[in-house]
């Protein structure tokens, strides 16, 4: 059934020839940028052992490459950067902030039931 | 994309009915709803991780003690094996987007291409989990053994591999005399040291004896483990957590004190619900659920790839006038890649 009332948004999305060669080399820009960014954390995993004096230091760099590598695979792969404004906020705010709450509570009260309670060591 | 989405409309029109106030279809809207519940699934999955993790502290073990082998080519090699999958869960979301960007121009060729190249991927990265389940499930060479103050540690260096049985008391199939070793009795390198750490787990090796399954007594020849090192994962009177024996000799001396007791579960290989050769026993469940859940969402996805990708062979979507289907499945698909993005840093990075 064909409803006339409806916007085929679907259709929006079509491009040319042209076009799809630009995005293609984008596509192919975020690629070489993943792909780099696993090589450097693997090769900071292996070279700086953990409890070194580094350490913290390369933890907060996984970290933050994690986060720029899922922004480029959400913007880009998963054309959320494309996407209305209104529709961006809609997915990133009410998650984004849920899961920074959870961090926040999980990873405090871990660490005190850590502190507070040895007999979890070394379960 | 362009088109609708960047076209000014005003705000009358847009919440009034009709249109869509995001300019996306209801599937494509209805699938990211969804995957923002998925996600936060996943991520209370992994925060729970974290916070076990931070209560557990020190005992918690290191990814790439953990996981250092690769197929074929044995130990040493940390974390390389999953920096591979990885690069193959990437590359067959990069095949998905070439898949998605083809339906926007309406190829239909390309569209088959690189879906048939996103289902190898995905095949390729289900068939690495189950290597390294399998792996993580047999444990190491060594194992972790529990020394003489009740202290348990973790063992790293060469394993000398086991040269042969001597059989001196006879049982239902050896008789005495019988010398057990690679190429004798239908045995390989393989099978006689996944025998002999069978009989140190269950118990059933005491000084240079081995007790084997038909009743019959062995004397068991092995070459010498070399570079050893015990690393403490839990306290026991006389060693902490954390503590380190990195004499080699000590520690040889240590490890085969403990392996040779001849105590049920003095020394346990690998992982399963009930121990854990890697550290405290939540690790272990954290590991099969997260990444078993993640496996789930994988091949699933392999499966509606397939489906997807009949759809397209068979011209459904040509017919139809647009690949959308390519674009929502798509979606999944990166969803999968960008959980296992934080999986990878979370389980084996930090």
């Amino acid at each position: 059934m064909i409803r006339d009332d409806i916007y085929e948004y679907s259709l929006d999305s079509h491009h040319d020839e042209e076009k799809g060669k630009k995005l293609r080399k984008k596509i192919y820009f975020v690629t070489v940028l993943l792909t780099v960014v696993t090589i450097v954390e693997v090769a900071l995993g292996a070279l700086i052992k953990q409890g070194s004096g580094a350490w913290p230091f390369v933890k907060w760099s996984f970290i933050i490459l994690t986060l720029l590598k899922a922004g480029y695979i959400v913007m880009s792969f998963m054309h959320l950067g494309d996407e209305r404004k209104a529709m961006r906020y809609v997915i990133l705010i009410p998650y984004l902030i849920f899961i920074a709450y959870l961090i926040f509570i999980c990873l405090w009260e871990g660490t005190a039931v850590g502190e507070n309670w040895p007999s979890t060591q070394g379960l | 994309m362009a088109g609708h989405a960047s076209k000014q409309i005003d705000a009358k029109t847009l919440w009034g009915g009709k249109t869509s106030p995001f300019s996306t279809s209801y599937g494509k809207l209805m699938m990211w709803f969804f995957l923002v519940s998925d996600a936060l699934t996943f991520g209370g999955l992994l925060i729970g991780y974290g916070m076990t993790r931070h209560a557990v502290d020190t005992a918690w073990p290191i990814g790439e003690e953990t996981f250092n082998s690769l197929p074929f080519l044995g130990h040493g090699y940390p974390l390389i094996y999953v920096a591979l999958m990885t690069f193959i869960l990437i590359i067959s979301s990069v095949t998905m987007v070439l898949a998605v960007e083809a339906g926007h121009r309406m190829d239909k060729k390309g569209v088959v291409k690189w879906m048939i190249a996103t289902i190898i991927g995905g095949f390729f990265f289900v068939g690495s989990q189950a290597w390294e389940w399998s792996h993580f499930i047999h444990g190491s060479e060594f194992g972790k053994i529990e020394l003489a103050d009740g202290s348990q540690a973790i063992v790293k260096g060469h394993y000398g591999e086991v040269e042969n049985f001597t059989i001196i008391e006879a049982g239902h199939h050896h008789s005495k005399g019988d010398v057990v070793k690679a190429g004798s009795h239908g045995m390989t390198q393989e099978d006689l040291d996944h025998d002999y750490r069978h009989a140190i787990a269950e118990g059933h090796v005491e000084g240079d004896k081995i007790f084997l399954h038909d009743g019959s007594v062995g004397k068991v020849a092995k070459k010498k483990n070399e570079h050893m090192e015990l690393i403490v994962k839990s306290d026991g009177s006389e060693y902490k957590i954390g503590d380190k024996i990195e004499d080699h000799e000590k520690a040889a001396t240590m490890y085969s004190k403990a392996t040779t007791s001849g105590i049920k579960d003095n020394v346990i290989f690998g992982a399963n619900l009930e121990q854990n050769e890697y550290g405290p026993q939540q690790y272990g469940q954290f590991f099969f659920f997260i990444t078993g859940f993640h496996g789930f969402h994988v091949f699933s996805g392999v499966i509606i790839n397939i489906l997807i990708l009949l759809g397209a062979m068979r011209g459904v979507y040509h017919k139809r006038g647009h690949y959308e289907m390519i674009e929502k499945t798509g979606l999944y698909w990166h969803f999968v890649d960008l959980v296992w993005v934080f999986v990878f840093t979370f389980f084996y990075l930090v």
